[in-house]
């Protein structure tokens, strides 16, 4: 079954694929879980704000990403950022944006619907007495948010927020629709260049399960340990 | 914004000469909806399974559970299609690997199987956590009136623990819909994929995906309210949501 197993196609390309595509996949994952933590919260602030239209549009928002599938939201997002960006910058065409610009904006605003239900539970989840507190000692609005309520918020959702990361992490696969060379995408270029499909997707599959699998062990002990505290 | 809307576009006929652009979306529709009900009938089969092991006493056979669960969940699901389309026919021995290549609508089938695997992961989670969220009652009820250990899962913790994940698993099913359109990259020319089609023939970008996500939200709002329907009819009276 291995008889014809070529181990050497990838050690030859390990550097392609680490160097070139897994720093995309991290990057990417990274600044993508960042930028959704942070819009995703504004969308769960918008919702409990007591502003019956911000929180009309913010729940529709989260209700049209969540029902749709991201294959079809990266091609959405491919083919309208150019004309978002010649809208914002005022230019007579549409601009051109990079392929890691296109998918950048593409997860930040597809996982910022997930990170704000996540946020919004956390939100919810702190009990009325604090931001009651907090109005009593002559905080406002948002200082009662950024000091009292929201690092609560943050502390008590973080093991779900980390695991919504290492899903958004797996996700980021999703750019090889739009031939990226993220990991994967790498990974099925040297596949494909030397006819040794087996050895790399077996490859890429063992990668991908070792760091996620690391992952969701690391946020498992971390759960027990916050729990823990409580 | 200088792009040219040309809504009349899915009535025009297409160019591979099946219909109109419409038509094409529509068959895409179909084939997702095929695809996701086959894919979800494995996800319900699979998780049932694996999740009642997670919950059986003896650890051995749990441990089998729980790595099933994170083999499959571990995985990106691109990859996991790749696995089944690409890797597997040539693992096998040579005649079994050419005919699984050689299968009609190969696509179709992997893409079933690989993503009702996927998912059974998801369903076993949500089913193991049903059945620990049961009162520890119902089991030792259940033993104490000599019921066996199947008759037990069977007839006492079973039917509760689906009820209480009604609401959970219409939301996996939801995600076993929107995860067909990955089977894009195995060659499945579901909805995604002919909105694509349609956009690469036509030039009609957003005209094509606008449709595409009309038609997702309205297969959304049709799961969500089949399965609102199906949680009051099987609703027991008197406990959780029951009235």
């Amino acid at each position: 079954m291995f008889a014809n197993f070529d181990f050497d196609v990838i050690r030859r390309s390990l550097g392609y694929l680490f160097f070139d595509g897994m720093t995309f996949t991290l990057t990417l994952t990274g600044l993508a879980a960042l930028g959704g933590l942070i819009f995703g919260t504004l969308i769960a602030l918008m919702r409990l704000s007591g502003f019956k239209w911000a929180g009309r549009i913010a729940g529709l928002y989260v209700d049209l990403m969540r029902s749709l599938p991201l294959v079809l939201v990266i091609f959405w997002f491919y083919f309208l950022v150019p004309y978002i960006g010649q809208w914002l910058t005022g230019s007579s065409r549409p601009i051109r944006v990079g392929a890691f610009t296109s998918s950048l904006v593409t997860f930040i605003l597809f996982e910022a619907a997930y990170f704000s239900e996540i946020m919004r539970a956390g939100i919810q989840s702190i009990s009325r007495g604090q931001p009651a507190a907090a109005q009593a000692l002559g905080l406002s609005y948002s200082q009662t948010m950024r000091y009292v309520v929201l690092p609560q918020a943050f502390r008590n959702m973080l093991p779900v927020l980390l695991t919504q990361a290492i899903v958004l992490f797996q996700d980021t696969s999703l750019v090889y629709v739009l031939s990226i060379p993220d990991f994967l995408g790498a990974a099925s270029k040297v596949a494909q260049r030397d006819g040794r499909l087996v050895e790399m997707y077996l490859f890429a599959a063992a990668v991908y399960f070792v760091i996620s699998s690391a992952a969701s062990f690391g946020v498992r002990r971390l759960q027990t340990r916050i729990a823990f505290v409580h | 914004m200088n792009y040219h809307w040309n809504w009349h576009i899915f009535f025009e006929p297409a160019p591979d000469g099946t219909g109109t652009y419409l038509d094409m979306l529509l068959s895409g529709l179909v084939l997702t909806i095929e695809t996701a009900l086959l894919a979800w009938v494995i996800a319900l089969v699979f998780g049932s399974i694996v999740g009642v092991l997670r919950t059986l006493p003896s650890k051995a056979v749990s441990w089998i559970g729980f790595a099933y669960v994170e083999f499959f969940r571990n995985m990106p699901l691109l990859v996991q299609l790749f696995l089944w389309f690409f890797v597997l026919p040539e693992l096998l021995p040579r005649a079994l690997g050419l005919w699984l290549k050689q299968m009609p609508h190969a696509p179709f089938w992997t893409a079933s199987v690989g993503i009702g695997l996927f998912m059974s992961a998801r369903v076993a989670e949500q089913l193991r956590a049903g059945i620990g969220s049961l009162p520890r009652g119902q089991k030792m009820a259940a033993t104490a009136l000599g019921l066996t250990t199947v008759q037990s899962y069977r007839y006492v913790l079973l039917p509760m623990a689906f009820r209480i994940i009604l609401p959970p698993l219409t939301s996996e099913f939801l995600n076993t819909i929107k995860n067909t359109s990955v089977a894009i990259t195995i060659g499945l020319i579901e909805l995604t994929g002919e909105a694509r089609a349609v956009q690469e023939f036509s030039f009609q970008v957003f005209e094509a995906f606008t449709a595409a996500t009309v038609l997702y939200l309205l297969i959304n709002v049709i799961v969500v309210i089949g399965m609102r329907w199906l949680e009051r009819a099987l609703a027991v009276p008197g406990y959780i949501t029951g009235k």
